[in-house]
Formats: structure tokens, sequence, C-alpha cells
């Protein structure tokens, strides 16, 4: 048997045919140890939507609550707070919320689905504190003006009842507006984009 | 395309020209006897198992709390909510059940063919010395989870050290870090489970490989290769029963691997406990110390040496000797160069009384297992009815024990005197073609 | 090198061997519980999809007052179940959880341990500690015991702290006593059907099948998976097996 030729060619054959099986199986192997990285079915949870009765925020209320650990600002615009907007667009940055901070079914003058409910992520464009609610439409130390909306307290940026943040402040955008629908009229569920849109 | 990796292998070369030399050294003119069997494929798995075990281990660090009030859901959040977690953990577990399967298989090859003897003596020291770091680091590993059988086989275990007279009640306080096993254990165990032990198995696998490489293969014969004439079909200086170890044993130690991978396989997919063998079922209970498990008994691969200890009676007021028991089954392994007076290496050659005390060696090795796993308590009451279960599992237990370490006394005896009948030692590695 | 045909001898005994051990040692029960009575036979698969809807149904009509499953989510549930998210929520969610959210019952653990004399575990790992085969013969061993605080028994965990929550569907068994012998207190022989319940015997057999099912699932939700996996894995090992002894084979012609 010592006696017999070696097929070299035979030979590089089958260890290239072992080697790329081989590979095939380590690459097989290593795929679950890469999607275990993947957000787990816990992480997934604490980011799950969440759902929200409105029945119990009244007219020129702001309800706050959590979402992906962010606070989201939910109010019950009052007609007068709707009113002021179209009014503010010549003092904002971008009036017409042009710079992707919401998705399209959220790109108009109140920035949101209905008119009266402004759902919002509170995170100042600035720096990421939480702007304070001030709702009330009556001069502030701040701003004799004021026809309500937020204002923040580390750096003084101001925005209008729909997040649009003011010319001349730190902020450079406008407050973001979350994925969100209506389950209902009186449920919201923040997270989820209603079906069909954006 | 070619020519990259050549220019970037002659830069390397020419900052560090040991690199190719020892590859060739090591690899392709690494000259391993012609007539390896079955028995010499376990060196090459227990490698396996142990990069295995390492790199599930990573992946499982990244999600395992290592508190005592958090450890225990981790575990399960890997198995649950963790992708692919269940998959890492049973890996690891059945990892370390085959790691003991392999490196016991691997142990009785050199008991077989005389491998611990002269010029292999520190390979098999330094192979002992694995062992016991893989069984410290095996216990330690079983205690992560903080499963009842976690808690109470690290509180029986830890306390055996304090049976040592004086010392031992400090020293298990010392061990535990608190008065009972606690989250100070726990935490201990970690960092030496995942960092401290596996550094130190690492170094020791390399020089218990260095050390085999100075001196050479041994093989079934025990026929020594370097003494035999000189010239095979590739060197001419080199033993003619020498292949180089490089593709011969890397191609042929493949085979094993793919055997080896379909049992693991096997078992992961579908029989990840192994009947409470591998994972055991009180361990799906959270750590309790106010509830004592219906029996404690270590994983199965420490049963034999537990027997040891439950066989041997406590006199003089002290229960030491059942420890010291067990740890001179152990460290007698470490004296075999030097028990064994013989001048034959291989089973194949050796007297018929060494091959029947072998052979009973290994029957008690398995008798001590079945005690130590509670076997016994089960099958005599099944076989012999309503007899004194203590009286008749201590007499089987202890004769167990007495054949365990009367082989090693039989084998010095046996050598000594001269009693062995041997037959003759071909000069050649016998191969049938 | 041995011979060829003795090689094949020694690996196919070695392959006997292993799978021998592998088969003996998945079948026969390592550890011998404190009950020495036999176990019933469950009979439980997680393979049978309608059963383990089945023992959802029960386990949420009639264990979730007390019990928990903690490390049970119901979204995986309806993803293993096969149920979808409104049918979780509308017929199986009555604790009041989000989807994403783990089975936990909302008995305050005080309360219980005041009424009961203690917690009632978390069933998450049930299966698991004691197996298929003690949970089915639980579920099935209930008896009435006047002696006892809460009125109910059981042979496979004598005293249990547990009222029967499903006598309505087996109705009520009674203990046949065995004759008492001297100084010890008098074992239960048999348990006997005394009021029959709204199953048939075998109906509530097949009922406590889904049920210990259904908890051998939320044991080891992965045990679905795993079997699908492993199929395939071992058919690739192997054809990859097979590849490596060709290779061999090739440049061992070398060494003869």
């Amino acid at each position: 048997m010592a006696n017999e030729v070696v097929d070299h060619g035979r030979r590089r054959f089958l260890t290239a045919t072992t080697a790329v099986v081989g590979g095939i199986g380590i690459v097989s192997a290593a795929v679950p140890f890469i999607k275990s990285w993947e957000p787990s079915a816990r992480a997934k949870a604490a980011g799950a939507p969440v759902t929200q009765s409105l029945k119990k925020v009244e007219l020129g209320q702001q309800l706050i609550v959590a979402w992906r650990s962010l606070p989201i600002f939910i109010v019950n615009r009052t007609p007068a707070q709707l009113a002021e907007l179209p009014k503010a667009d010549p003092l904002l940055v971008d009036p017409k919320s042009e710079v992707d901070q919401q998705p399209k079914y959220a790109q108009n003058e109140t920035r949101s689905i209905k008119p009266e409910w402004l759902v919002m992520i509170g995170i100042c464009t600035h720096l990421g504190c939480v702007p304070d609610f001030y709702g009330e439409i009556k001069p502030e130390p701040f701003d004799p003006n004021w026809k309500s909306g937020y204002y923040c307290p580390c750096h003084h940026s101001r925005y209008d009842i729909a997040g649009r943040v003011y010319k001349n402040v730190p902020a450079p955008k406008n407050m973001v507006i979350p994925p969100y629908h209506f389950v209902d009229d009186t449920t919201v569920q923040i997270g989820v984009d209603p079906e069909g849109a954006a | 395309m070619a020519n990259v990796f050549t220019n970037i292998g002659d830069w390397v070369n020419e900052r560090a020209p040991g690199m190719m030399p020892m590859y060739r050294a090591h690899m392709t003119e690494y000259y391993a006897p012609r007539n390896f069997n079955l028995w010499y494929y376990f060196g090459s798995l227990a490698i396996l198992v142990l990069v295995n075990q390492i790199i599930t281990g990573i992946f499982l660090t990244m999600n395992y709390n290592p508190s005592a009030a958090g450890a225990f859901d981790s575990v399960q959040y890997i198995m649950r909510d963790v992708e692919w977690g269940w998959l890492i953990r049973y890996m690891h577990s059945t990892g370390a059940s085959l790691f003991f399967v392999v490196v016991f298989l691997h142990m009785f090859r050199g008991i077989m063919y005389g491998s611990y003897k002269k010029p292999r003596e520190l390979v098999w020291l330094l192979g002992m010395l694995i062992f016991l770091v893989l069984m410290a680091e095996a216990f330690m590993g079983y205690v992560l989870p903080w499963g009842n059988m976690s808690f109470w086989g690290a509180k029986v275990i830890i306390s055996l050290f304090g049976t040592i007279p004086y010392i031992g009640n400090s020293l298990v306080d010392w061990i535990m870090g608190d008065f009972l096993p606690a989250d100070a254990t726990l935490n201990r165990f970690f960092a030496l489970h995942v960092i401290a032990l596996p550094l130190v198995l690492l170094l020791l696998v390399v020089l218990h490989i260095a050390a085999l490489h100075e001196v050479g293969s041994n093989n079934p014969d025990g026929v020594e290769i370097k003494k035999g004439p000189k010239g095979n079909r590739w060197d001419a200086l080199k033993p003619a029963d020498g292949i180089p170890f490089h593709p011969y044993y890397t191609v042929k130690d493949l085979v094993g691997v793919g055997f080896f991978l379909l049992i693991a396989a096997f078992i992961i997919f579908f029989a990840p406990t192994l009947g409470g063998w591998f994972l055991e079922h009180d361990n799906a209970i959270p750590a309790n110390n106010l509830l004592t498990p219906a029996e404690i008994k270590p994983v199965w691969y420490f049963t034999p040496f537990y027997a040891i200890v439950r066989m041997i009676p406590s006199f003089l007021g002290s229960a030491v000797w059942g420890v010291l028991a067990m740890f001179s089954a152990i460290a007698v392994l470490f004296g075999m160069p030097w028990l064994d007076r013989g001048q034959v290496k291989s089973i194949r050659y050796r007297g018929t009384g060494y091959k029947v005390a072998l052979g009973i060696f290994v029957l008690s090795f398995f008798g001590l297992g079945a005690v130590g796993a509670g076997i016994t308590a089960e099958v005599i009451p099944a076989w012999f009815g309503d007899v004194d279960l203590t009286t008749w599992e201590n007499l089987f237990g202890r004769l167990m024990t007495l054949l365990y370490f009367g082989f090693f006394a039989f084998l010095w005896a046996y050598t000594y005197f001269g009693w062995e009948k041997t037959k003759p030692v071909p000069d050649r590695v016998t191969t049938h073609d | 090198m041995t011979k060829p045909q003795n090689t094949m001898k020694y690996l196919l005994s070695g392959v006997a061997l292993v799978f021998g051990l592998l088969v003996g040692t998945t079948t026969v029960p390592v550890h011998a519980e404190g009950a020495k009575a036999p176990l019933m036979r469950s009979g439980a698969d997680v393979r049978d999809q309608a059963s383990l809807q089945r023992g959802a149904r029960l386990f949420f009509n009639y264990c979730v007052g007390c019990h928990s499953l903690k490390y049970m989510r119901y979204s995986r549930m309806a993803e293993d179940l096969g149920l979808t998210e409104k049918e979780v929520m509308q017929n199986l969610n009555f604790t009041g959880a989000r989807f994403q959210d783990p089975v936990i019952s909302h008995m305050p653990a005080d309360l219980a341990k005041t009424w009961f004399g203690k917690d009632p575990p978390d069933l998450s790992l049930e299966v698991d500690a004691k197996g298929a085969d003690w949970v089915y013969t639980y579920l099935n061993s209930f008896y009435l015991d006047p002696h006892s605080p809460i009125g109910w028994n059981n042979t496979a965990l004598p005293n249990a702290a547990m009222p029967f929550p499903l006598w309505e569907l087996q109705g009520t068994q009674t203990a046949v006593m065995m004759p008492a012998k001297d100084g010890d207190s008098a074992a239960v022989e048999k348990l006997v059907l005394s009021h029959p319940g709204k199953m048939t015997p075998a109906q509530y057999q097949q009922a406590t099948r889904d049920l210990t099912s259904f908890l051998q699932y939320v044991s080891e939700p992965a045990a679905l998976q795993r079997h699908h996996y492993g199929i395939w894995v071992i058919l690739f090992l192997a054809f990859l097996t097979f590849l490596f002894a060709l290779l061999k084979k090739e440049y061992w012609k070398d060494v003869h």
C-alpha cells in the first residue's frame, strides 16, 4: 500500500470540501452567540408600548408617563392654547416641523394626531433636561408675552404648547414626538404607529 | 493575494524568527508513534472541551448575576429571555460533565500504557495537577447557579475541611467568608471559577503539552520510538516508527472530534439533564438553608471520591479520617511513577496479575461511584428486601474502598518483589498492516 | 494501526456502549423521592400543542389565583402555544399584567401564610424539580381528610397545606386506610372516588395530563426549540464526520 501514488488533486479537493463544510459549521455555531447580544425578552418588555387612559386628564392639564425610561408629556390642550399656535410661527426656529423630530402624522401645526392631545417626549433638545410645563396663558418672568408652553430650567430654552422651539434659545430643535396612536377615543398607546401610517 | 500573505509572513518572521520553528517542532516535525489507537483521542478532545467551556462560559458571564439574591433568577433569565441563552447554558453544563468523561478516559489510557513512567513522570504530575484544578473549577461552577443542591453541596464539601483538628472551624469560615455559604462565598467562587482557575488551567495545559513534547509521546505498545531505528519516509533522521503529528494526527483527531460532537449534540438537544445526572433536579429549587434535599450527593464525577469519605468511620472523636482517605485516593495517583516498579510500560506485555488488578480497580471505581450516587441505597432494598441498609452499604462500600487502594498496594508489591511475569516487548511498534 | 475490521468493531461497540448509556440514564430516574409509593405515569408531552393550550386554560382558571409562574411571560406563552396576543389577554390574563410581563399571582404572601400556613410556591420549575410523573400523581391524589386543618390531604405529599382546587372536575376522593400496626399511625391503602365530579375519571386524567404538560413546558420552554434544531445539528455533524473520515483515510494512505 505504500506504493500508491499520492493523488494531490483528490487531497486538495477533499481538504477544500471539508474546510468549506467545517467553515459553515463554525459560522452556524457562532450565530447563537452573536444573537445572544440582541435585546433580551426582558429588555424588550421594559421597552414595550405603554397604554394610557386619557379619561382623567382635565382640560389644560399635563400627565407624565414613562416609556422606555423617557418622560412622555400628555397634554389636554384648550381651544385658547390651540388658537395661539399659528400666531407663534414667526417666533419659532422650525414652525413647519421640517426637521425630522416627529412621525409624518404629527407633521402639522399642532404636531399631533388629534389637535387637542399633545403626546411628546419631554426631553429638551439642548442638553437633555426635562422642561417645566407652563400651561397658562399669562405673563411669566422669563417672557412677558407667554402664550403657554415649556420653559427649561437648565439653560432657559423655551418651547410653545406644541413643543416647537423658540428662536434665540440654546435648544436647536423641536421636542421629539414619539410613535403613538389612539386605541380608542380615550386611550392612547405610546410606542406604536397608527395602522397604515408613517 | 497570496503575495500579501507571504509579505506579512516574512515581516513577522524577521521580527519573531522563533515562531515558525516552534510550529514545526510541535506540529509538522513532531514525530508521534504511528500506532495510536482509540484511547489516544481523549487528549485533543480535552482541549476541545476546554475551549468550549471558556467560550460558553464567557457568554454566560455576560448575563449571569453573581449575587445570592440574583444568581438563580439570572440563570432562568439566560434560559428564557436571552436569545439562544438556553443553548449556551446547555453547552456549558454538558461540556462540564463530558470534560470529566474525557479526562477519566485520558487518565486511564495513561495508566494502561504506562505513560506515567520514565521519562514522562513530569507529564503525568502536571496532568494530575490539571485534574485537581479541574475538580475545584467544577465544584465552584456548580455552586454558581445557587440552586438548593449548589448550596447544600457547597455546605457539605466545605464542612469536610472542618474536620481538620484545631484549625478546622476557622478554616471553614475563612473559605466561606461567612458562617454558612452566602453572598461572600458565591462572589469569591465566581471570581475563582471565571478567571483565576481558568488561567491556572491554561498554564498547566501548556506546560503539560510542552513536557510531553520534550520527551515524545508514548504508544499502546509502550515501545520508545526514539530508541528504535532512525529514518522514515518524511525525515531520514527521525524515528522510523514516527509520523508527523500534522497532518496525520490532526486529521485523525478530527474524526474523533466529529464523533464526540455527535454525542455532545445528542445530549444537548435531546437530553440536556441526562435524567438528572448532568443537571440535578434539586437544583431547580432556589438555595434554601432551611430545606435540606432528601439526598445530598455530589455530581456524578465526584461520587467515587465522596463515597470514600462516607465509608471511613469517625474515630478518636474526629471525622477527619474520611477526608484524609478521600485526598489520599487522589494523592496516590500522583505516586504512580514510583509505585509501579515494573520495567514494562504497556498492559499488552504485562503480567496477568496486573490485568486482573486493573480490572478490579475499574470495577471498584464504578462501585464507589454507585455508593456515592445513592444507587446502592436504592438497589440493596430492591434486591435484598428488608435488610439493614447502612450495614450492607458500608460493607460493599468499604470493600470497594479496599479494592481501590488495594490496586496501588498490589501494584507496588507485584513489581517491587518481582512477582510480575511480563511478556517480551517488541522492538518496533505493532500495527496491523 | 489496528486492522480496519478491529477498528470498526471497537468503534461500533463504543457507539453502542455510549448509546446504551445515554438511553439508560435518560430513562431511569436518578432520585428516590421521600414518598416510596410508585408514581403514576403522566404521559405528558410538550410537543402536543393542543394539550398545552388546554393545560394553560386549566392553570389560569384554577391555579393562578395562588400560584405564580414568575419566569414565564405571557408573550412567550402566546408564541409557543400558538395563541394571539388578544386570545391570551382576554382568555388567560386574569392578573392584569401587560402582555410582556411574567405571570404573577396576586395572592398576598402574608394572607396566604395566615390562611394556608405557607406561601403557595411559584410553579415555574415544579416539573423540573419534582418530575412530570410526580406532579401528575399529586394532582390525582387529593382526598378528603377530616383530620387535616384545611380538610384535604394528598398521598403524594402527606399533610400538604394546599386545598384541592379541581374537586369540581375530579369529584372528591376518600382514603381507604390499611389496618394500623401497633404504634404506627394508619397508612393509606388506596383512594376511591366517593363523589363524582363534572369529568369522568378518564377525562380528569387527560385534564391533569394537559396541566402537567403545560407545567413541563413552563419548566423549560426551550424544549420546543431544541428538539427542532437538534435534528438538523445532528444530521450536519454526521455528514461532517463522514467528510472527516474520508479526509483521514486519504491522508493515511501515506502512512502505510
